[in-house]
């Protein structure tokens, strides 16, 4: 039985849909029903069994695919395709926010004419986030655009803001673009997610296609739901053994991208698996594919499963449909980690391949330490702050800023009891530790922004981030220097006032 | 090893559009159509965009360029936010009085102590420099489309680098603001100083350096030359019939 996206692509002429591709009904993941579905069904669809062949003498080995080819190829509705094959392909999801919204806005209208409709108000999700909370007139007018783009053309998803003295009370603000991209539903397997900022990998946790796209590109496709891409090759990850106590998924892609380089995955697709990337949550899964921007990587992805489902309950009633590499898909090449070896590690200035242990830069002075992104600004990234907080019962000795992601990460740090504490919510324990109050959810200090952005490096000075870039000037200041760690290297380093090893706090 | 995002896969159909701009329900016919993929023949481009300081090399062949300037020269991994820092990307790059003001931000993001000479000099709106040479993986970072937009806002017309990061590289074609080119050999950026006289020959694929004499091998733009000289995607589809012309100039 060939591949039921082969079978279906013979099918007529006229436009098969995309959910008619997939396999006969029992395969597709229908939100609300049962999803206790196991995932070894699906696979049987993807890449069944069946008695060894010699590859001359059937086309199956032919079309073997990587995950990321399938999902390209079911977008473009090929039976099969290989890397370096540019295609055309239908977009599920354009996400784009304040920042690059009004240029690719103008560009739509620029090319499209004036009165022109997006191609489908449904799919095209606007999410300010990036220069939100300053009086910074041009920034507040690019909100303004957006705005007034959202209204005319009656978009569906806008997470506008309008008060910017208090977040809270602006019901439909969330914050953090990817961040809640998936809080909101708006990430499923299978699909093909864009987004006029280069963090859009992130949402590969999913088991999808997300990249990052520029203003001209996502113009484009706003006015015709498709885009021209080139398929990429597949590097193939491999994470072994048990997630030591003291290490977080941050850590492990420090370490990948200090393994391959700040260009090692360029054009091409990051794939992770095994045991380790199975334990993972799907915060953690995100901040593994955030990074893959900072090596170059086109998009990353994670196989979907009942971790997957099981988030994605209740948060979207789209069909889904997960595809999986075949057993005998060629990758480009494989890394295979032992993570039960791995130590807690960070990126030294200026770059985030330049990586080294953390206990080897214990001498390292530092001004502050910052707490936030998309990469380390969800939920459990402030858990695990707390708990090494909570572990060392001290008070942090230089400014420690918090930045929550999104509107229900704020919620969360508020509200959840952290484990071990007797009922102590993340901010208690941040208050008691001396860290700043919790901030407005936002993009924050990450990227530097306007120049009154709070926990903007305006000064030269030495910073742990759990952000996601070091390059010279990226939190403000050209001389600053920023350590990227995890968010218990960064705790750790907050109580001591030195890069430190959070074993230091945590065994 | 970058990859030009070819054009050669076209779907004509999709993009074919009536004279006003579309409507919602003409998108929505043109998804129900099956597309066809067929080559796209690249058309002979009309004369050359001049450089700075030289006059146009008139040309019936696509991608023919030639540029003579002075040259800015960077080193390895220039990301994006050195190229144009955060705090000015409230700037529009689609309004004209704010696109000029991203080119005045140009490389504004390099630290002085290792490039003491500024792109754009104070004061000025734009770059004397016409060509970038950069080491390996030029455009690094963030997906911000600013970058290659206050590039050549300030006059630049060319980057020759050993590599580039992939987004800067699509979005460089796509708004057809520079030539992203490709060095054959690593080396050039650190042999080339700013200020040196070169020429960027896209006929004959080949970059030189006057000043010091040397001749650097170039890998052929492809079919992203013919996007960049028509000025960016959307102005080639037109060229080229593959979405009408706008009805009203």
């Amino acid at each position: 039985m060939a591949s039921s996206i082969s079978t279906a692509a013979k099918a007529s002429a006229a436009f098969a849909h995309k959910k008619e591709l997939a396999a006969p009904a029992p395969a597709q993941h229908r939100a609300g029903s049962s999803r206790r579905t196991k995932p070894c069904r699906v696979r049987a669809v993807a890449s069944p069994a069946r008695a060894p062949r010699a590859p001359s003498s059937t086309g199956s080995v032919k079309s073997a695919m990587t995950m990321t080819e399938k999902i390209l190829a079911r977008a473009s509705e090929r039976a099969a395709l290989e890397p370096g094959e540019n295609v055309w392909v239908d977009v599920d999801v354009l996400m784009t926010h304040d920042v690059c919204g009004p240029g690719t806005i103008g560009i739509f209208k620029k090319e499209f004419g004036e009165d022109a409709k997006v191609w489908d108000r449904e799919k095209v999700v606007i999410i300010p986030d990036h220069y939100i909370f300053t009086s910074d007139e041009r920034a507040n007018r690019n909100v303004d655009i957006i705005r007034d783009f959202c209204v005319e053309q009656n978009i569906k998803y806008f997470y506008d803001i309008k008060d910017l003295s208090n977040f809270k009370a602006n019901p439909d603000y969330k914050g953090v673009c990817h961040v809640a991209l998936a809080q909101e539903g708006h990430c499923r397997p299978g699909e093909v997610l864009l987004g006029t900022d280069s963090h859009t990998c992130n949402a590969g946790a999913f088991g999808q296609f997300a990249t990052g796209i520029g203003n001209t590109d996502a113009g484009f496709v706003l006015g015709t739901g498709k885009a021209l891409l080139k398929v990429p090759p597949t590097i193939r990850f491999v994470l072994d053994g048990e997630m030591p106590p003291y290490l977080l998924a941050k850590d492990l892609i420090l370490q990948i991208i200090g393994e391959i380089s700040v260009s090692g995955a360029t054009y091409k697709s990051m794939e992770f698996v095994g045991s380790t990337v199975e334990s993972l949550t799907m915060e953690e899964r995100m901040t593994l594919c955030n990074m893959v921007i900072e090596a170059g990587g086109k998009n990353g992805v994670v196989p979907a499963d009942e971790t997957t489902f099981k988030y994605l309950e209740g948060k979207t009633s789209i069909d889904y449909e997960p595809v999986y590499s075949d057993a005998q898909a060629r990758f480009f090449s494989d890394y295979r980690f032992d993570v039960s070896k791995l130590e807690p590690v960070v990126a030294k200035p200026h770059s985030p391949d330049n990586r080294a242990l953390a206990r080897e830069c214990k001498d390292v002075k530092i001004d502050r330490v910052y707490i936030g992104s998309c990469t380390g600004g969800k939920t459990e990234d402030f858990l695990a702050a707390a708990k090494v907080f909570l572990a060392s019962g001290k008070k942090v000795k230089v400014p420690t800023f918090l930045v929550p992601a999104t509107q229900k990460v704020w919620m969360d740090v508020y509200s959840l009891p952290v484990p071990g504490s007797g009922g102590k919510t993340c901010s208690q324990i941040f208050e008691e530790a001396g860290c700043d109050t919790p901030a407005s959810p936002s993009c924050g200090a990450c990227l530097g922004g306007p120049r009154d952005t709070y926990a903007r490096m305006n000064e030269p000075m030495v910073c742990v981030s759990t952000t996601n870039r070091n390059f010279p000037g990226r939190m403000g200041h050209k001389e600053g220097q920023i350590y990227l760690a995890s968010p218990y290297t960064a705790a750790a380093s907050a109580l001591t006032g030195y890069v430190t090893d959070p074993r230091d706090f945590l065994m | 090893m970058a990859a030009a995002p070819s054009a050669t896969a076209v779907s004509t159909a999709a993009l074919v559009a009536p004279i006003q701009a579309p409507t919602s329900a003409f998108l929505r016919r043109t998804q129900l159509t099956r597309h066809r993929l067929h080559s796209l023949k690249c058309r002979r481009a009309g004369p050359i965009v001049p450089a700075a300081a030289a006059a146009a090399a008139g040309s019936s062949s696509p991608s023919s360029a030639v540029f003579h300037g002075e040259c800015f020269v960077v080193g390895d991994n220039i990301d994006t936010d050195q190229i144009i820092p955060a705090e000015h990307l409230t700037l529009v790059p689609s309004k004209p009085d704010e696109y000029r003001k991203l080119g005045s931000f140009a490389f504004a993001g390099l630290p002085s102590a290792a490039y003491p000479t500024p792109f754009v000099a104070p004061g000025e709106e734009s770059s004397r420099y016409a060509v970038i040479v950069g080491g390996a993986n030029f455009g690094c970072g963030s997906s911000r489309e600013h970058a290659p937009v206050a590039l050549g806002a300030a006059g630049a017309r060319a980057v020759v680098a050993e590599g580039y990061a992939r987004i800067f590289f699509r979005n460089s074609v796509a708004t057809g603001e520079v030539y992203p080119l490709e060095l054959t050999e690593a080396g050039a950026c650190k042999e080339c100083k700013t200020g040196d006289v070169v020429t960027v020959d896209l006929g004959n694929s080949v970059f030189i350096n006057h000043t010091s004499g040397k001749e650097y091998k170039l890998k052929p733009i492809g079919d992203a030359g013919p996007v960049i000289e028509a000025g960016g995607i959307f102005a080639y589809a037109r060229k080229t019939g593959m979405i009408a012309s706008k009805a009203a100039a």
